[in-house]
């Protein structure tokens, strides 16, 4: 216990640094995977033979080994001089978000009850009052859900990431790995899973928070 | 025959699901278990193949205590029908069905022997649906195949657990009308849960009215109708019991107490209707319908009379005087 | 065809152009080069790499399975929630950390990356197990029971197979996640061929990293697809989920 204060005291700081960075990495990925994602899901909902397409390419791109991806995106982008380091894993980032994002969209707004997009119309509501007031909020708590399954994925392959250069808290696993340090293996670990869970938390809680009661559950 | 003696069932906790029931099931009978939800009619069902345990008192089938035999012997000689058909999605029609005779150990050929004729008491092709899945059919269709399914390996004593309660009404009637068909030919001993009172009076050759457990009449279902035992009797059939009473007796029955009308000939577009019939289908008929007067036929099609709504309200009427329990309550 | 229709053939053309471009870039620089050139050492690294996969999963499938059944009998229903918090809490500690903390106990070598491989893939098939277990009608059960099936004779004729499907998804799940995590497997020494990718990476030998990461890439697709396959043979036809035909 002393040898891990002792450790702490000393690593806390860089720990945090590390958190930040895994955190700017994963937050700013999803962030473009969203606003790919989202709407792509929305549109393919009125073009089913994309859809098929479209969901088959996603699925196909989640079965790719995430060290094999950055393997392959290093000399891909070494043509840009960016072969190392934030752009190929912020790129391999993004590409694993699109199932879980797009699907559940997809899914999530195709789902919803045709009578009450039937009652919309007949309201006289215009195709885009229809999607925000009606579609989306009865769609969010699934979009919600493949928003954090892409984030949880997005943290864990971030680990990977250190490999190529881009920092973050897989810096510690790997450090530890090469230097045969436990602590180092072990608080890197934690921090990552501590990272993840606090991640999911705060998704869950907006989730539930801004899901109208009446279909929560 | 099944026979309860002061069976009782007492969860974990002290409720009393099944208080000291007594009653007797006899051979080739059908009788019901009619009662508010709670009143613990399903648990009762479920006693009888031990899916429940007996908390105190016995039940006997055809005179061997329930507890004596082993457990999964007993099942495989009881037919179990739920209301959720309880199809396996995973199995063919024909696998569904023929479950419990491979259970026992039947031959390939004796079970599609069985299979078939099976199939045909419930007007479905063999040929055609054993091999088809159990989504592929109609909810009535499945139902139905619930049915046989309990009927397969020919069990004396089958249970049935609300079997037609999720079918919708059209069907329900033809499908009840159908399984009346079957058991006057096969004459099992059936135990038969319901929540509907028109279906347990078209059912059952007996009524068990539960309340809280306990039994509150055991009675055919025209003395049950006609002379309830107590006030929670006399309300749960209503005060249209005296119409429910209706569904009991056939043209038949009327025609042979005081006789049809003459037909009107001059009305020339009036609805037939076959003698067989039971009187509260015919008076909705009569109510649902312009004409004064529907023409009852036999089953060659002969023309017997006509009947109208003065007649069956004179039947009626008859009845109630030869019943003084129902003047009482108008 | 229509417009809709003609949308989704670009789209799919200009992926499989992506591809095809890339692979056309690939070969002219030569970078799968090492696959010919070493072929022996990559079919030693292949050969390693599925034996890993193999060996880790079906160990996997043999507890997984069991415990997942297990956990889903009446008198077991409390231990559910424990195993199942156990096993949800592993899964987010990374495949990486779990790999580096096997060497302080096990050392380093094919052992370590094989009993890594097989933690990580308990959970998916666990999971997907007791889901689907969880998801048959309970009125299907009370039906079996009622009819006078013994316990053994309903998990096996009517338990199992309609949660087939769910349970071969969960160890599709799992294998292609394996063939991703072994190649990861050269950080515990454990071979296979995230040895060339590392190495690659260390290098800056776009030879290795190509010749490592296509190969991979191409396993885990075609593993995929291959027990895609097998479901759609041993799934019953009855139960099946309504979407899939």
């Amino acid at each position: 216990m002393d040898k891990w204060m002792k450790f702490l005291e000393v690593n806390a700081p860089r720990i945090l640094d590390l958190a930040i960075e895994h955190t700017i990495l994963v937050g700013l990925a999803i962030l473009v995977a969203l606003i790919i994602g989202v709407p792509l899901g929305i549109y393919l909902t009125t073009n089913d033979y994309l859809a098929e397409t479209v969901l088959q390419i996603a699925s196909v791109m989640l079965t790719i080994p995430s060290i094999a991806l950055f393997g392959v995106m290093i000399p891909v982008f070494s043509i840009v001089n960016q072969g190392i380091g934030f752009v190929p894993a912020f790129v391999a980032l993004v590409l694993y978000s699109q199932l879980p994002i797009i699907r559940n969209t997809y899914t999530a707004i195709r789902n919803v009850n045709p009578e009450m997009r039937d009652a919309a119309k007949g309201l006289g509501m215009k195709t885009s009052q229809r999607l925000l007031r009606v579609e989306i909020p009865n769609a969010f708590p699934i979009i919600m859900a493949g928003i954090r399954t892409a984030v949880v994925l997005n943290i864990g392959i971030g680990v990977i990431a250190a490999y190529i250069g881009a920092g973050g808290l897989g810096v510690l696993i790997t450090q530890g790995i090469s230097r045969g340090d436990n602590y180092l293996i072990i608080s890197g670990s934690i921090a990552v899973a501590i990272l993840a869970m606090i991640a999911d938390g705060i998704l869950l809680f907006i989730q539930k928070r801004y899901t109208p009661k009446s279909i929560a559950n | 025959m099944i026979t309860f003696d002061k069976t009782t069932k007492t969860y974990e906790g002290g409720v009393t699901a099944v208080d000291g029931v007594d009653f007797t099931v006899e051979k080739g009978n059908i009788v019901v278990l009619l009662g508010p939800s709670g009143c613990g009619k399903t648990t009762l069902l479920r006693m009888v193949n031990r899916l429940e345990t007996i908390s105190d008192g016995k039940i006997t089938i055809d005179g061997e205590d329930s507890m004596s035999l082993d457990q999964i012997a007993l099942r495989r000689k009881i037919g179990y029908v739920i209301q959720s058909n309880g199809l396996f999605p995973n199995m063919t029609i024909e696998e569904n069905v023929m479950i419990v005779p491979d259970l026992l150990g039947w031959k390939k050929k004796e079970k599609r022997e069985r299979f078939n004729k099976l199939m045909e008491m419930i007007g479905l092709s063999g040929e055609k649906f054993g091999k088809r899945y159990p989504h592929e059919l109609s909810g009535g269709q499945q139902q139905r195949i619930g049915v046989i399914r309990a009927l397969a390996a020919d069990p004396p004593v089958m249970l049935m657990d609300e079997p037609f309660g999720a079918l919708d009404p059209i069907i329900r009637e033809k499908i009840q009308d159908e399984f009346l068909q079957i058991q006057r030919e096969v004459k099992k001993t059936i135990l038969f849960v319901s929540h509907d009172i028109d279906e347990a009076i078209k059912m059952a050759d007996k009524i068990v009215l539960l309340r809280g457990g306990e039994v509150m009449q055991y009675d055919t279902p025209s003395e049950m109708l006609v002379r309830p035992k107590n006030e929670f009797v006399r309300e749960f059939f209503g005060k249209d019991r005296a119409i429910k009473s209706l569904s009991l007796h056939t043209i038949n029955d009327l025609q042979e107490v005081i006789g049809l009308a003459n037909m009107d000939e001059t009305i020339s577009d009036t609805i037939t209707i076959n003698v067989n019939h039971d009187l509260r289908n015919t008076l909705s008929m009569l109510l649902n319908q312009e004409a004064d007067q529907v023409i009852v036929i036999d089953d060659e099609g002969n023309k017997l009379g006509a009947i109208t709504i003065d007649i069956v309200q004179k039947y009626l009427h008859f009845e109630i005087k030869a019943k003084p329990t129902l003047v009482q309550k108008g | 065809m229509n417009k809709k229709k003609v949308m989704s053939r670009v789209v799919s053309f200009l992926v499989y152009g992506i591809v095809a471009v890339f692979f056309i870039w690939a070969i002219s620089n030569s970078y799968f080069n090492y696959i010919f050139s070493q072929s022996s050492t990559f079919l030693y690294l292949l050969k390693q790499h599925m034996q890993l996969v193999l060996v880790s999963s079906l160990l996997a499938v043999g507890v997984a399975l069991p415990v997942g059944i297990l956990v889903t009998r009446r008198s077991f229903r409390r231990a559910e929630w424990i195993v199942s918090n156990t096993v949800n809490l592993g899964q987010t500690i990374p495949s990486l950390a779990v790999l580096a903390l096997m060497i302080s106990i096990l050392g380093i070598g094919f052992k370590t990356a094989v009993f890594a491989l097989f933690i990580y893939s308990l959970l998916p098939m666990y999971r997907n197990t007791v889901a689907g277990i969880d998801s048959i009608d309970e009125n299907l059960i009370d039906a079996a029971r009622g009819m006078g099936m013994k316990p053994i004779q309903i998990l096996f004729r009517i338990e199992l197979p309609n949660a087939s499907y769910s349970i071969l998804a969960g160890i599709r799940t799992a294998v292609v996640l394996n063939i991703g995590t072994a190649a990861l497997a050269y950080v515990v020494g454990g071979g296979g061929l995230g040895v060339w990718i590392f190495t690659g990476i260390q290098l800056f030998d776009n030879g290795y990293l190509i010749s490592g990461a296509i190969p991979v890439t191409l396993l885990a697709i075609f593993v995929d697809y291959l027990l895609r396959l097998l479901e759609r043979k041993i799934v019953p036809k009855g139960s099946k989920p309504p979407q899939e035909t």
